[in-house]
């Protein structure tokens, strides 16, 4: 060929070049666990049904939510939600409103009619849940899309269990666990009501069952001993807010006492103040920093006008008016008596002690074991006795309605594993995407005049149903305000700050690539990854 | 309250891309067709500010000109790594003559497609900070002065890096380099009367100016795709940190030029004709320590005894440039 003056060599590109030869750590995309999915009792996937409501696809939102937890609206309402707790948002400005958003996912689901979708194949394997609560109605529900055919025997005379007959209307009301448990029914799920089962292996002989989920829950109320005239009126927490499902009323007068630290004792006090009671009082043996009750629970009961009366236990209860101690701290934080006596003055005590379990259906089944109160069970969630399975309150674990629902879901996958011969292994745990691996430079700040709004809006929502919480366009905003921790967003950064061009984009939904013949594994894509879902790690020489 | 219309991207346009918004809304190097116009393998160092800056800026001329675009580039490290004989990373004709005439070949490529009748065709000079503020000053300034239709684009990483690290006319104070003091009361670089070459060319009141980051990139985009909506002469001062002359961890590249941004150490404007007519705010404001601390060139102003006064001295330039530019509402 012919060649200008002085020129010998042909015209090449650079990529001749593999400046890849030159990398000692190389960059690798992975997914790490968002801290609100490893807090979450239910499992939920909750950066990736945010991932789905930040473009609007409320129902693959909805859809990709209930593959964990069936019940969005009552979760929306009554879970503590943790998760807002662990979120790395909060270090920032404030923590996602997962739970409104979840509230507003929910009410959208019931709103638009949104069904499950049955399981393309049955199993033909039969399987008894006891109890009709938050853990058996989550285990029927992941069994029956699993395949399997779910009987449910309820005592009780509706749905729920404590999310009826504990958490009061004014934090979850009735036709939204109705319909959250329609969706289950119509899945297949037969419920047979006032049905009491008192010995669980009769029942599972003559009904054919292959496998039984025993969730009946905490029913019986803790007594504590008080030395009481007759005319006192004396009654327990979880009959008072039981009656408030009836047609009657309880009476409670109108100064009303109730004795515990928990959350059904701050639900029973608010519950005395809505039926009317001008004074409506807890006493609690110790202080504020040692209640367990949740702290937001206290507040908004504080708000309400509910009174606390700290240090104190109940000596004595009479017609009208009740004695109580005064205690003091001792050094391991334990209460202790001062002989200081006080007369308050009370139409009624409410004991809220907390709950036992009622084991009377279990006696007698063969390697079954009681502790303190509750049935063991093994990491599989099986009982003693092959096949039959436990979860929710009557296991040892925090009861709340989200560890149940978490149980259940448990359960169910252990149960379908058991049915089928195997043992369930849960898919390997990634490490936790804390705040550290994130690069907060690139979210934006919460615009200042939405923020007000949109915290008003929240605190309404976990206090009282006023109106149907967020709307969509703050439940976007809200949405997108998830940092995506650990999670791949494509927000092109990787592929953006590469001076090599080195990362190759697969197109929507597919993420990106590394080109390894170029990338010289300086690091800026990990650097500059906004929510930490890249990492360096050697090369093996 | 209002809260119709409530507009938030999650990331907003701080990222490169965003899926959220629509595609026209989007940069330049999000998309997949981008052109590369300077392509892979080519061999700056790892994390380099200059391949990055030069990548951002001409592709959004690229794309701004529909690829009708003539490089001549100075020499510097820009010219040495695209260009080992006989390969090249430049997808796009590109020109390297000496290190002091980049500005003055771009306007001869300018006249000549204008000779030719082909308006289309428009012109960048690029160069380093020496071949801009130092060595091609002269032609730079004529072009200015000519009001010539070329964008001149200046990457800036405060010194000359190819050679080994000398000192610039850009090189800032204290900062260490091969030709300044290594030792004594003061090592580094005087503080001595600085050179703000973006002032000089608003000074020339050609019609567009502008500074820009590589750890801002809408920004950067934005002002190329102005530049090359404008014809006439015009200025980009691009700063682009470098791992292996400032002694920097290869993976803070974009990372220390924000933190020059919000540091107010690097101001951030554009101005038309000689007047100021925008500046980038600083979002999170830093002290200048923690844009200093990370860079080797200025580790003798920290240790046992940190160098307090010349510190502050640094601090008060920040300042002043805060002040100067309006950088903090």
């Amino acid at each position: 060929m012919e060649k200008p003056f002085a020129i010998t060599l042909d015209v090449g590109t650079s990529l001749a070049n593999h400046t890849g030869s030159w990398r000692t750590n190389r960059p690798v995309y992975l997914s790490r666990k968002p801290p609100c999915n490893h807090q979450c009792p239910a499992g939920e996937n909750i950066q990736a049904w945010l991932f789905l409501a930040e473009s609007g696809n409320y129902e693959g939102a909805w859809r990709k939510l209930v593959e964990e937890n069936p019940f969005p609206a009552i979760m929306g309402r009554a879970c503590y939600h943790t998760c807002e707790g662990a979120c790395n948002r909060g270090q920032l400005d404030s923590a996602v409103g997962i739970n409104s958003v979840e509230h507003f996912l929910g009410d959208q689901a019931i709103a638009q009619g949104w069904k499950f979708v049955p399981p393309a194949m049955q199993t033909g394997k039969k399987v008894l849940v006891v109890g009709a609560g938050p853990s058996g109605l989550s285990a029927a529900y992941h069994l029956a899309m699993l395949g399997h055919s779910v009987t449910m025997y309820e005592a009780g005379p509706l749905p729920g269990g404590m999310m009826r007959f504990g958490i009061p209307q004014y934090r979850l009301p009735r036709n939204v666990i109705d319909a959250e448990v329609q969706r289950i029914v119509d899945l297949g799920v037969q419920i047979t009501y006032n049905t009491k089962v008192s010995n669980v292996l009769e029942t599972k002989q003559q009904g054919g069952f292959d496998a039984v989920f025993l969730a009946v829950g905490a029913h019986i109320a803790k007594r504590a001993y008080i030395p009481a005239g007759d005319s006192a009126h004396v009654l327990d927490a979880v009959s008072v807010l039981r009656s408030m499902e009836g047609e009657d009323k309880p009476l409670l007068g109108r100064k009303v006492v109730v004795y515990g630290g928990g959350n059904t004792a701050i639900d029973v006090a608010r519950t005395a103040k809505r039926l009317g009671a001008t004074e409506s009082i807890i006493v609690y043996r110790r202080n504020r920093e040692k209640m367990p009750a949740h702290d937001f629970e206290l507040e908004e009961a504080l708000q309400e006008g509910v009174l606390v009366k700290w240090l104190s236990t109940i000596k004595q209860a009479g017609e009208s008016s009740i004695t109580v101690e005064k205690m003091a701290l001792d050094d391991q934080g334990f209460p202790q008596p001062t002989g200081e006596f006080e007369t308050l003055e009370a139409d009624s005590v409410v004991l809220a002690l907390g709950q036992d379990v009622d084991l009377s259906l279990i006696e007698g089944i063969p390697g079954l074991v009681v502790q303190d109160g509750v049935v063991q069970v093994n990491a599989q969630m099986m009982t003693g006795h092959a096949g039959i399975f436990a979860g929710g309150d009557m296991v040892p674990a925090e009861r709340n309605i989200t560890v149940g629902i978490g149980h259940g879901k448990k359960a169910a996958r252990n149960i379908d594993a058991w049915l089928r011969g195997s043992v369930y292994t849960p898919p390997p745990q990634s490490e936790v995407a804390g705040f550290e691996k994130l690069n907060t430079w690139y979210y934006s700040d919460a615009p200042k005049t939405v923020r007000p709004v949109l915290d008003i809006i929240r605190r309404q929502s976990t206090f009282e149903e006023v109106q149907g919480g967020l709307d969509e366009t703050n439940a976007l905003f809200e949405a997108r305000r998830c940092l995506s921790c650990g999670n791949c967003f494509e927000c092109d950064n990787c592929y953006g700050v590469c001076p090599d061009n080195a990362v190759i984009k697969l197109g929507p939904g597919k993420g990106f690539e590394f080109n390894y013949d170029y990338c010289k594994g300086c690091g800026i894509c990990v650097s500059e990854c906004p929510c930490g879902a890249i990492k360096m790690v050697p090369e093996e020489i | 309250m209002e809260q119709a219309t409530v507009k938030f991207y999650q990331t907003g346009t701080f990222t490169v891309g965003n899926r959220l918004l629509a595609p026209e809304q989007r940069s330049v190097q999000a998309g997949p067709q981008r052109r590369n116009s300077l392509n892979s393998g080519h061999r700056a160092c790892q994390g380099c500010g200059e391949a990055l800056g030069a990548r951002y800026a001409i592709d959004a001329a690229m794309a701004a000109t529909n690829g009708q675009l003539i490089a001549a580039n100075a020499t510097g490290c820009l010219e040495v790594f695209s260009t080992p004989y006989p390969e090249t990373s430049w997808q796009m004709p590109w020109v390297h003559s000496l290190f002091g005439n980049a500005a003055a070949v771009a306007t001869g490529i300018a006249a000549a497609m204008k000779a030719k009748g082909r308006p289309e065709v428009r012109v960048v000079a690029q160069g380093g900070d020496g071949g801009t503020t130092d060595i091609g000053f002269g032609c730079l300034s004529g072009m200015f002065e000519r009001n010539d239709d070329v964008l001149y684009i200046c990457y800036d990483n405060e010194a000359y890096m190819n050679t080994g690290v000398q000192r610039s006319s850009a090189t800032p104070p204290a900062a260490r380099t091969a030709t300044t003091m290594p030792v004594g009361p003061n090592p580094g670089n005087d503080f001595g009367q600085g050179k703000n070459v973006p002032l000089i060319a608003m000074a020339h009141e050609i019609p567009y100016v502008a500074t820009a980051t590589v750890a801002d990139l809408r920004d950067l985009e934005r002002k190329v795709t102005k530049a090359m909506s404008i014809h006439g002469a015009r200025y980009i001062h691009i700063f682009v940190p470098c791992p292996l002359g400032w002694g920097a961890p290869s993976q803070d590249t974009i990372k220390l030029s924000r933190m020059a941004v919000e540091s107010g150490m690097f101001p951030v404007f554009e101005a038309e004709a000689g007047v100021v007519t925008g500046v980038r705010k600083i979002r999170h404001q830093i002290p200048i320590e923690d844009y200093l601390r990370p860079q080797r060139r200025f580790a003798h102003l920290f240790g046992k005894h940190p160098d307090v006064a010349t510190i502050a001295r640094l601090q008060a330039r920040a300042d002043r440039n805060i002040r100067r530019f309006g950088l903090l509402d």
